[in-house]
């Protein structure tokens, strides 16, 4: 089994929301990835992790993770340099699912069977292609089912019913829920109507859905996990990452780690 | 192939839809808006309206004498997009976006803008129609084309300055669909070009295929038959596709797009996507473009700020498959001697970006008959261009003497 389904079934038999961080691979160093890597299993602080995987031109991205992947891009860092260094921890023993944020266009150059093979060769569990719409997105969901990784759609605010009922239909692993019409970036609040628009993709939806963009705090993923089955956080975490830039890769995975067990503290009473 | 592309947003394998899924609804409303507005009459009639007594339409299909003489040999005709308000071509496609912004009951018009062509005619379209404007342009651009920026701000528009990337064109669309991603309720985005996600190639070419059409007509008239050559600077590609849509089907008219190849291809320093790029995806849309072997888009150059783009329509990628369209390019130097020379020879100073099919157009003459037409489709005036010319050129364009 996935190790995405897996995980999300055995937080079932606890009755446990999940809790996933967002770290842009390889900033500020692959090194630094990989010690959060480590940080967060060990300390036990998230159920699933999304890797931003650098990309010159994110649109959907606010100023925080495209500066992160400005500096992964200056530093050098590649979508393989990031597969490589997914399957060195794995031989290493993370256990983690960890998916891939990846814009399309980094899928489509070296051709999206290839990307795949070599995302699960390296231990990838799931893609999410943020500017992939389900309209485009039968190669990819099929080159990733064929390999066993799951194709995590998106749906938005501003998905009709129709368009919803199309992409709830192909998702597998989970549903991206995003919280509000926007790019990536912390906000102070949650938008009001977020749970009865959360509730409706739960009715719809056969796998679980988790709830990104915007969630920052504590008690956003508090009020997330009231009606999602995940809560997902991005630029808090990376905005801490880029505070600490200078230090090395330990002290980074600590203050990661540190600030994952207060985010996630809500699902863990 | 219209009907085809008007559902799918193909053109051949290229075009298409790769935008977050936050802008999908707004994408299929606009698709529809535009596909009902250009079968009512009522939109027809408003839009000619304002093509003719706003924005000065039909431009004049000039014959240029002393070109002639000069090159020795085709007739050549210069299709004045100058001459239409705001000083390019970029108008025709403003005011009938700006129509159906309307239509669709949007407060707010976004745009991108490279040379600021785009960004002033944006921003004379919310003028007209009383919308709220907000221009994205790169920090390199505002300060190559100041005078656009002033215009902009004139018209009562809001330039906001662009300081990620190369600070271009591309960088400018980048921000431009971020405002888009949570404004998407109450704004419209204006795209500029024939590029982006579909509706967008589609809607701008038709809104730009004006030139074509009356191109068709004034050279049948003032030389009583078709052009051999029609010649036309391809960025994103509006304007080549506004003047190439009406000649498509004839197979005797030679259709050449010229990109900007910068410093030159083999430097690597140059926007000539469809000569030196692959298929792939960027900004909504599948299409050539300059990346590297990774997906990240390469860096790219051009003395011309509108041509400066490291992606291309996807109509123009499939022109150039099907051989129905050449492409080729010319330099930044070779663009500024034409800048110079159509300037001395004609009294008209061309964009620099236009002044690149000029180049082209220059190329070809000679190796035609005295019997033979080539149309260069002049898009836009260089005023915006004079202060980064003058910085350029130097003492070439002459020295103010002491009286």
């Amino acid at each position: 089994m996935n190790r995405i389904d897996a995980t999300f079934k055995s937080l079932k038999k606890q009755r446990r929301k999940a809790f996933m961080p967002f770290i842009a691979a390889g900033d500020p160093g692959l090194e630094a990835t990989a010690a959060i890597l480590r940080a967060i299993q060990a300390r036990g602080v998230a159920d699933l992790v999304e890797l931003g995987v650098p990309y010159s031109d994110p649109i959907a991205d606010g100023p925080v993770i495209q500066a992160s992947y400005q500096r992964a891009l200056a530093a050098g860092v590649t979508p393989q340099g990031i597969l490589d260094l997914v399957g060195r921890l794995r031989s290493e023993g993370l256990a983690l699912p960890v998916c891939l944020m990846v814009s399309y266009a980094l899928v489509y150059r070296p051709g999206v069977e290839d990307f795949v093979a070599r995302a699960a060769a390296a231990g990838i569990d799931g893609l999410i292609v943020p500017d992939l719409p389900a309209d485009e997105a039968e190669p990819l969901a099929a080159a990733l089912a064929e390999r066993g990784l799951a194709y995590v759609p998106l749906i938005a605010p501003t998905t009709s019913a129709a368009r919803r009922q199309q992409i709830v239909a192909r998702a597998t692993g989970f549903i991206y829920c995003i919280s509000v019409a926007g790019i990536t970036g912390e906000r102070t609040a949650l938008p009001a109507q977020l749970a009865d628009y959360v509730k409706g993709i739960k009715k719809a939806a056969r796998v679980p859905v988790c709830v990104g963009f915007g969630v920052s705090r504590p008690e956003h993923v508090e009020a997330v996990a009231q009606v999602a089955d995940g809560a997902i956080v991005g630029s808090a975490i990376v905005h801490r990452i880029a505070d600490h830039s200078a230090d090395p890769p330990e002290k980074i995975a600590q203050v990661v780690a540190d600030f994952c067990a207060e985010l996630a503290a809500p699902l863990r009473r | 192939m219209a009907v085809e592309t008007e559902i799918t947003g193909r053109f051949g394998p290229y075009g298409g839809r790769y935008v977050p899924e936050t802008l999908m609804a707004a994408l299929e409303q606009l698709a529809d808006a535009y596909v009902a507005a250009r079968d009512d009459a009522d939109f027809r009639n408003e839009l000619d309206y304002l093509l003719k007594q706003f924005a000065g339409r039909p431009t004049r299909l000039y014959f240029a004498r002393r070109l002639t003489d000069a090159w020795g040999g085709a007739r050549v005709y210069l299709k004045r997009e100058d001459l239409a308000h705001t000083g390019s071509h970029k108008i025709n496609n403003t005011v009938g976006q700006g129509l159906l912004a309307v239509r669709m009951g949007k407060k707010r018009l976004i745009a991108e803008t490279g040379a600021g062509q785009h960004g002033v005619a944006t921003a004379t379209a919310a003028a007209l129609f009383g919308l709220e404007c907000d221009i994205y342009m790169g920090t390199e651009d505002i300060r190559r084309q100041r005078l656009n920026v002033f215009r902009m701000q004139a018209l009562g528009a809001r330039v906001i300055g662009v300081g990620t990337g190369q600070r271009t064109l591309k960088d400018a669309i980048n921000e431009a669909m971020r405002d888009w991603m949570a404004s998407v309720e109450t704004t419209h985005y204006c795209f500029g070009t024939t590029a982006g996600p579909h509706p967008f190639p589609t809607l701008v070419r038709d809104f730009q295929s004006v030139i074509g059409i009356e191109a068709r007509q004034q050279i049948q008239k003032q030389e009583g038959c078709l052009p051999d050559a029609i010649v036309a600077c391809v960025g994103g590609g509006s304007n080549a596709a506004g003047i190439f849509s009406a000649f498509l089907e004839d197979e005797s008219v030679q259709l050449v797009g010229v990109e900007a190849g910068g410093k030159g291809l083999d430097t690597g320093r140059h926007a000539a996507t469809l000569a030196a790029g692959r298929p792939g995806v960027l900004h909504g849309s599948f299409s050539y473009v300059l990346q590297d072997d990774a997906g990240q888009t390469l860096p790219v150059h051009s003395v011309s700020a509108g041509l400066d783009y490291p992606g291309v329509g996807p109509e123009h990628s499939y022109w150039k498959d099907s051989g129905r369209v050449r492409y080729t390019v010319a330099t930044d130097e070779e663009a500024l001697e034409a800048f110079c020379e159509l300037s001395r020879l004609e009294g008209i100073i061309p964009a620099l970006e236009s002044a690149h099919a000029v180049v082209e157009a220059r190329k070809m003459a000679p190796q035609m008959n005295s019997r033979q037409v080539v149309i260069v489709n002049l898009s836009g005036r260089g005023d915006k261009d004079a202060e980064e010319a003058a910085r350029l050129l130097g003492d070439k364009i002459g020295k103010v003497i002491q009286a």
